[in-house]
């Protein structure tokens, strides 16, 4: 055996390793895009589609052509500029309630509490927008806006606040805040907020100032969109470009590690609560000031509940939590137009809707995987060796 | 001055009566839910299940004509929707919020799009025949007691009876000791011998069967027909009223009878039209719920694992 001089083993390593490096690459740029393909853009791709599947057997099975549901579902949403329209301002809510859970999923909380953060944000918004009287249109706007993040906001931080502070599961206190937000709204409308001379439970109209106002004739298009289109902008900078946002990202991936390195992990939740109750608040109040003009009992048919479905087909990501809500606005769109024309109940949104949850949730936990090594109580298996892949890629 | 006083008596039982009529139906439910919360299960999809319940019970009474056969139907419903819940939850280890929020999103969407295939289209749903009313012979005689305990139709008995089975179950019996253990600690019950994911199965099926059918008792006992969306949060109470009794099934028990009292309260007061705003009660039960809660009064821990999926790995 001849020893090979010193140089040369550096020199070949580092050949070696260039080499490597290089087809790592080279490789790595096409395994990146597989992996971008598979892991991300795939799931929500067939989960539509099997959405879209289902959709069409219940339509079969209740007499119709699923090819004709479809013509006119895809002709309402884009044969006019109305239609098109009608997508943004069915996302729009959705968007915000989607942004509002997707932010504290940064933090590793689950935001349920979307839909009640949404009734006191309509509220809160109403008041300023109707009883602030004479102010000029953008600050009478911005200022309701700002009172409905806030109100929303603040009804955030009381579940955010009961976790820090008594350790409450989030997901249990945040149902109880929604019941007493509708039931707040509900006595406002009956009560203090009733419009005079007062028969019908519904607030006063928003004063002109603070309408937000159709931007484009012939459509139902409203500022609000813009104000969504911010907000996104907002959420992305917070999240991605503020040591704030770095801060809830790192009590979001460990908690416990994150306290170690000195950040202040209740504070952190209190403050995320509080700005993923203002995106929901945002929901009712640009609703009130763009679309309803009033606010009324029960006026939201559950987009807080939608949000979490959204936020989590949009990867919690601002990118993809603005293609999931306008994906479920056309959906919403779609369906609407196809229930003008054939009759096909409404209720079948709810159906795509809770299919494509499922299929995203089952390909997020790897199905195909774990179905290999079932769990099912009555074949139980030995223990699996662990897999290293496993271990490296439990992100 | 007799008579005054027999009115406020008269009244008094009325809404009693009324407390007990809409606190059987959340009752029935937590009777399966304090085993799957016991178990560490999220119960948020019991709006769901419930509906689905409340959905079949009608459809099994229209095709049948008996109430009885709509609620064997509502069971056998609820119990296959669990077990796509439970492979979801246990099997795949998915997000049980997640989930729940799909199953209560599914079953809104097929109750409310596939009553026209089975009943066909019409401007008014089917009336089915409801739940008889059975009166307990001589007990139902009884002036106050009589009407508000022993004169409802068989399912409140039945509610009323599950409350001390499920304590003893929970309690007193080896099955119950593990479902306790498995919401607590799932990996030192797997290390005895508990079949873990069997357990879980178990209470998820359980759950189904009993939130399906205190959902019939919506559509068969109060209303005998289905309306969408008729649960209308009922669910959600359930396991408000679950949370109340702090996981325990006598717990529960009141906390049910306590949300059906609010709720009672909450209609004679908007009937009646007076100058309480009636949200006020309404919002009680959840208020009271929130104070437990936050451990001020009588500290209430949930299960140690309850959320988390267990995997053997």
């Amino acid at each position: 055996m001849t020893k090979p001089k010193k140089g040369e083993i550096e020199r070949t390593e580092e050949r070696s390793e260039g080499r490597k490096r290089a087809e790592v690459t080279v490789m790595g740029i096409g395994r990146r895009m597989f992996v971008w393909l598979y892991e991300v853009a795939l799931p929500p791709i067939v989960a539509v589609l099997m959405g879209f599947v289902v959709a069409g057997i219940s339509v079969s099975l209740m007499g119709v052509e699923p090819v004709v549901a479809m013509r006119y579902f895809v002709r309402g949403v884009s044969a006019s500029a109305y239609g098109m329209c009608e997508i943004v301002v069915k996302a729009l809510p959705l968007l915000f309630t989607g942004l509002s859970v997707a932010f504290a999923q940064r933090c590793g909380l689950l935001n349920i509490g979307a839909e009640g953060q949404l009734f006191i944000g309509g509220l809160t918004g109403t008041i300023v927008g109707a009883y602030i009287r004479g102010l000029p249109w953008p600050i009478h706007a911005l200022l309701a806006l700002a009172a409905g993040f806030v109100g929303g906001g603040l009804w955030g931080v009381g579940p955010g606040y009961f976790k820090v502070r008594f350790g409450t599961n989030e997901v249990i206190s945040t149902i109880m805040f929604d019941y007493l937000a509708v039931f707040i709204v509900s006595y406002a409308v009956t009560g203090p907020l009733k419009e005079p001379p007062g028969f019908i439970p519904q607030s006063p109209e928003i004063a002109p100032g603070a309408i937000l106002g159709n931007i484009l004739p012939g459509t139902r298009l409203h500022a609000g969109a813009v104000v969504g289109l911010l907000a996104v902008l907002a959420f992305w900078l917070i999240i991605w470009r503020t040591r704030f946002g770095y801060q809830i990202r790192a009590v979001g991936a460990n908690p416990r590690a994150a306290h170690y390195a000195g950040i202040d992990v209740g504070r952190s939740i209190v403050a995320t609560m509080f700005i993923a109750g203002g995106f929901a608040g945002l929901a009712g109040c640009v609703e009130i000031l763009g679309v309803l003009h009033r606010l009324r009992e029960a006026f939201s048919p559950g987009w807080g509940w939608d949000g979490i479905a959204v936020a989590l087909l949009g990867k919690a990501t601002p990118l993809g939590v603005t293609l999931s809500a306008l994906l479920m606005g056309f959906i919403r769109g779609g369906v609407n137009a196809m229930q003008r024309a054939t009759g096909v109940p409404i209720g079948l949104v709810y159906v795509v809707q809770a299919v494509i949850i499922i299929c995203v949730v089952a390909r997020e936990y790897r199905l195909p995987k774990s179905l290999r090594s079932l769990r099912f109580p009555f074949f139980e298996k030995s223990p699996r060796l662990k897999e290293s892949r496993d271990a490296a890629g439990g992100e | 001055m007799g008579q005054e006083l027999f009115a406020i008596i008269d009244g008094a039982t009325n809404l009693l009566s009324a407390a007990v009529r809409m606190g059987a139906p959340l009752l029935l439910a937590s009777a399966g839910l304090v085993f799957t919360a016991r178990a560490g299960m999220s119960n948020l999809g019991t709006e769901g299940v419930m509906l689905m319940g409340a959905f079949s019970g009608v459809v099994g009474a229209y095709l049948t004509g008996s109430p009885w056969l709509g609620a064997l139907l509502a069971i056998c419903i609820g119990v296959i929707f669990e077990l796509i819940v439970a492979f979801l939850v246990v099997t795949a280890r998915a997000n049980q919020v997640i989930v729940a929020m799909a199953t209560n999103l599914l079953a809104l969407g097929l109750t409310s799009s596939y009553g026209r295939v089975i009943f066909g289209v019409s401007t008014r749903p089917p009336r089915v025949p409801p739940y008889p009313l059975f009166k307990i012979p001589f007990l139902a005689d009884i002036p106050v007691l009589g009407p508000v305990l022993f004169s409802h139709n068989a399912l409140v008995y039945l509610a009323f009876f599950l409350v001390p089975v499920t304590h003893f179950i929970l309690y007193r019996t080896s099955l119950g000791l593990k479902v306790r253990v498995v919401g607590e600690h799932p990996r030192a019950a797997d290390s005895v011998g508990v079949n873990v994911y069997l357990v879980k199965y178990l209470c998820c099926l359980t759950r189904g069967a009993m939130a399906a059918l205190a959902g019939s008792y919506l559509s068969l006992g109060a209303l005998n027909m289905f309306t969408e969306n008729m649960v209308a949060g009922r669910g959600y109470m359930a396991v408000s009223a679950v949370i109340f009794g702090k996981w325990t099934p006598v717990g529960s028990a009141l906390g049910a009878l306590l949300f059906g009292a609010g709720d009672a309260l909450q209609m004679r007061l908007q009937a009646m039209g007076w100058g309480l705003p009636y949200q006020f009660v309404q919002a009680l039960p959840y208020v009271i719920t929130l104070v437990i809660l936050t451990g001020l009064v009588g500290k209430a821990v949930q299960p140690a694992a309850t959320g988390e999926a267990y995997s053997k790995e």
